[in-house]
């Protein structure tokens, strides 16, 4: 049984009194101690998509579909349910910690409230969120905890949240980009942090992200999401090896590589679009090179292939030429 | 003086006197935080960029690259004469920039050397003025032509970096961020530079459009001979553009030469550290040899 | 590297072409209709404001006087709506006194910073010391009654607090990139001031001067109430207020009324405006 259910949900928000959509149609289940990178621009809906699994939506909002945890729909929580939910089962990761912890507050105190607040006894929480900030490679995690968040790098700071997030011992992390704001040596070191921490544990994680290359290195599945609509869902290893969708092979052509030689990027042409604006055919038509008519007057259905799903109307057919667009991504796989 | 090379930067060097702050409490410096005494502290110095050095041969593009913190903004901004160096000596077109009253006349003739890109595409055009207005801007200020002329030449800007003549009219905001960063490149060449500065011109744009740019900074090289100074953080597309690298750590060159040849076998332990933190196909995130920072 | 997270509200949608603001249409029409009052006051008003009828004082509303006659037997139509002039002069010459130095010296601070930003600033914290009030006050016991004084002084009390609401708008765009390009390209400093950091903040200038417009059109209704300002017979709202009040024990409450009324809603209507030119301004502003 999937630990969280993702079921047909979408979004509208309030934009100036108006609701407009923001997600159309997202079906995503997650295994116990699973990893899905969820991949996509700007304007494709990943962060609402992690802000509804723990109901953190503008107010306003309206939500169709479902999500589960462990069965329960989350949408129907009470109050009392849905805080319960939020302190024990999940945890979330964001992309600025700087706007996530109170600035007057020391970085000990932020740690042990959450820990005290279930019950804990305040001796015994300093105990665990000591050993949590050294597990999480901060060094002198005495001294870091009579710190203010103001005094810590944001690498550092963004371990702090980490060590936060683990020390409610849930079963599922919600990680927003939680990397985009940081250099990317220190990137490294965090999702190095992250991804031990999250194995050893055992945690299912739902990794919200812009960097295809960035999920694939952490994550067991890719899913991919594009104005809204999940378009694919693949195992990591299959990803470059059996490409299914044009924009996610188009995804891995448009990255240079730092190595291999130089050569012209596949660019996708045109841009993004949001949710609100696509067509009633496939979101995807109007930049991609295998377009047939069919594909901008039918919306493909998010379907089964193998080992993944896939939104499509040509995936079969196109399987083998894909292929040749990412050309490094398959050489190297 | 050089004479091989378009831009040429010798011993550069900006110091800027901070207050101590809370980043750097000193010895006993926490405890005096928010008290009047803290005031007192001395102001230091903090070294932004030190001694760096490099040349770029006209055509050529050579990339600044470095993470947070490493002065390589700095280095743009004093380039392209936004800030005044504390030391060292830039040459452009074989002559020396000198920071004594530079009039607006003297700007004028540098913005025909060298101009800049931004990295947000959302801020670096004024929001209430057309992109014609905005390319139209830079033409009656450089050239002495006449109204059809100049219309000519922005449809031609606009055509150079691919975008639709229609859009002319467009406030920034109808645009998206991709096509704003072409407007930006448009006014940056519109006064025909010889050295063109992308500080961290793609690195806000998202993955699909960023190709698209990479490939029109390119295109617009082989056209017009320009030549770049890519300030990145990112070594993927350095490789990209750019045909030799300074790496700059804290404000120093920590490694230089030939792109190709310090990307495929870096010597440096800090340019290893940078090109393994780089997410790509079977990358895996290891942990830097950097100590812990604070 | 900090990612510009791109706005919910895709970039290339036009702006919105919303549906008719009622706000901002009844608060400049009620706006308009009090400047066309001042300006053809005397093609609108039915009498001579100051021709005085001893034999018709304190009358209620009638066919000859449609809103009645004062103490003195005056057409109080006739004097509200030439009282329009004056009341709405003031403000208006305050306001674009203190909006133009204001800007002026708010731009200028915001492009050199420096001394010439740390004197103006200083001298604009010592003025914020004094209320207006007092200031006007003392400039009329220094120069005399009338509108002349109170003005300037009004002027010279609202200059910092324009200037202050101003170069924080200002600071903020002159460190945008895009004014960095305006300098890159070589712009002389006076045109990246004025064609583009003005416009950038003339929204908010608009917004201010609005709102500061009715403070203004208070202040002065107050002064000229104390007797300082605007002297008797001239029709003026704060004036009429003022002279009202004996006949309001007489029982004859409408002169003090109606020209209160007229501060009001003359005041409601531009701080209305103000406020929902600086909400639609939200709506606008870049992501």
């Amino acid at each position: 049984m999937s630990v969280l259910e993702i079921d047909h949900l979408a979004v509208d928000l309030p934009v100036e009194g108006v609701l407009r959509r923001v997600l159309h149609d997202v079906t995503l289940p997650i295994a116990p101690g699973e990893a899905v990178g969820l991949v996509g621009e700007s304007g494709a809906g990943k962060s609402m998509v992690s802000r509804a699994v723990i109901r953190l939506l503008p107010e306003g909002a309206a939500v169709h579909g479902d999500i589960r945890y462990a069965g329960d729909s989350v949408l129907a929580m009470g109050r009392p349910a849905l805080r319960h939910f939020r302190t024990h089962d999940v945890a979330m990761i964001f992309q600025d910690p700087r706007a996530h912890i109170n600035p007057v507050r020391t970085v000990g105190d932020f740690l042990v409230e959450a820990l005290v607040e279930r019950g804990e006894r305040r001796e015994s929480a300093t105990t665990t969120v000591t050993a949590l900030l050294a597990s999480v490679g901060v060094s002198d995690p005495e001294r870091r905890f009579r710190q203010f968040p103001h005094e810590l790098s944001g690498g550092l700071l963004q371990r702090v949240m980490i060590a936060a997030a683990l020390a409610v011992s849930p079963t599922l992390l919600l990680a927003d980009e939680p990397t985009t704001a940081l250099d990317v040596t220190t990137q490294s070191d965090v999702m190095v942090i992250l991804d031990a921490r999250r194995r050893e544990r055992g945690l299912a994680m739902l990794f919200v992200t812009h960097d295809l290359e960035l999920a694939a290195a952490v994550c067991d599945r890719i899913a991919v999401l594009y104005a809204g609509l999940l378009i694919e869902d693949v195992p990591t290893g299959d990803l470059r090896r059996d490409l299914r969708h044009p924009y996610t092979a188009g995804l891995l052509a448009s990255r240079p590589d730092p190595v291999s030689p130089r050569r012209r990027l596949a660019a996708i042409p045109g841009r993004p679009l949001s949710a609100f604006e696509i067509g009633p055919g496939c979101p995807f038509a109007p930049r991609c090179p295998f377009a047939v008519a069919r594909c901008l007057s039918e919306r493909p259905e998010l379907r089964d292939l193998d080992t993944g799903r896939v939104a499509c109307h040509r995936a079969e057919e196109l399987r083998g030429q894909l292929l040749s667009i990412a050309t490094p991504g398959a050489a190297s796989a | 003086m050089p004479e091989d090379s378009i831009l040429e930067v010798r011993g550069l060097r900006k110091v800027y006197r901070v207050r101590a702050s809370r980043a750097d409490p000193g010895p006993a410096g926490s405890a005096l935080l928010g008290h009047p005494l803290a005031r007192r502290q001395r102001a230091r110095a903090l070294v932004a960029v030190d001694d760096v050095s490099f040349s770029v041969a006209p055509g050529q593009s050579l990339a600044v690259v470095g993470e947070s913190g490493s002065g390589k903004t700095t280095v743009a901004r004093m380039v392209v004469g936004l800030e005044r160096p504390t030391g060292g000596t830039i040459w452009v077109s074989g002559q020396e920039r000198s920071w004594r009253h530079v009039t607006s006349r003297e700007r004028r003739r540098r913005a025909r050397e060298v101009q800049i890109i931004f990295q947000d595409p959302y801020s670096s055009l004024d929001p209430r003025m057309s992109v014609r207005g905005c390319l139209d801007e830079s033409l009656r200020l450089h050239f002495d032509w006449g109204r059809e002329r100049r219309d000519a030449r922005v449809a031609e800007l606009l055509d150079q970096v691919g975008l639709d003549r229609r859009q002319a009219e467009s406030l920034p905001r109808a645009l998206s961020g991709g096509q704003r960063q072409r407007v930006a490149i448009a006014r940056a060449l519109a006064s025909e530079p010889r050295v063109l500065i992308c500080d961290e011109a793609v690195a806000s744009l998202d993955v699909s459009i960023q190709a698209q740019v990479l490939n029109l900074l390119s295109d617009i090289r082989d056209a017009t001979g320009v030549s770049y100074l890519f300030i990145s953080h990112d070594l993927a597309v350095v490789r990209q553009v750019s045909d030799n690298v300074v790496i700059m750590r804290r404000g120093r060159v920590v490694e230089a030469g030939p792109t190709a040849s310090v990307l495929s076998d870096p010597s440096n332990g800090y340019t290893k550290q940078l090109l393994a933190a780089i997410p790509r196909p079977g990358w895996k995130p290891t942990r830097s040899a950097s100590p812990d920072e604070s | 590297m900090a990612r510009v997270e791109a706005p919910l509200v895709a970039p290339t949608e036009a702006p919105s072409r919303r549906r008719l603001d009622w706000v901002l249409v009844s608060t400049s029409s009620v706006i308009a209709l009090l400047v066309i009052m001042a300006v053809f006051a005397p093609l609108l008003a039915p009498d001579d404001p100051n021709y005085a009828n001893i034999l018709a004082t304190n009358q209620g509303p009638s066919a000859a006087h449609l809103l009645g006659t004062d103490s003195f037997g005056r057409d109080l139509l006739s004097r509200l709506i030439y009282g329009a002039r004056l009341s709405l002069l003031g403000p208006a010459l305050i306001i674009v006194i203190a909006t133009l130095v204001g800007t002026a010296l708010a731009i200028l601070s915001a492009w050199y910073g420096g001394w010439f930003d740390r004197v103006a600033s200083r001298v604009a914290d010592i003025l914020f010391a004094f209320p207006g009030l007092i200031f006007a006050m003392l400039a009329v016991a220094m120069f005399g009654p009338g509108l002349l004084a109170p003005v300037v002084a009004l002027s010279i009390s609202y200059t910092p607090y324009l200037m202050r609401v101003v170069r924080a708008e200002a600071l903020r765009q002159r460190n945008l990139p895009y004014v960095a390009a305006c300098y890159v390209e070589g712009l002389r400093v006076r045109t990246i001031c004025t064609r583009h950091i003005l416009r950038n903040v003339m929204p908010l200038l608009l917004v201010q001067a609005a709102l500061s417009f009715g403070y203004a059109l208070v202040d002065l209704a107050a002064i000229s109430y104390l007797g300082l300002g605007v002297q008797p017979p001239t029709p003026e709202w704060g004036v009429m207020v003022s002279t009202g009040q004996s006949a309001i024990l007489a029982g004859h409450p409408q002169e003090s009324l109606l020209a209160g009324l007229m501060i009001v809603v003359t005041v409601v209507a531009f701080n209305l405006l103000g406020d929902r030119l600086a909400t639609r301004q939200k709506g606008v502003v870049r992501a």
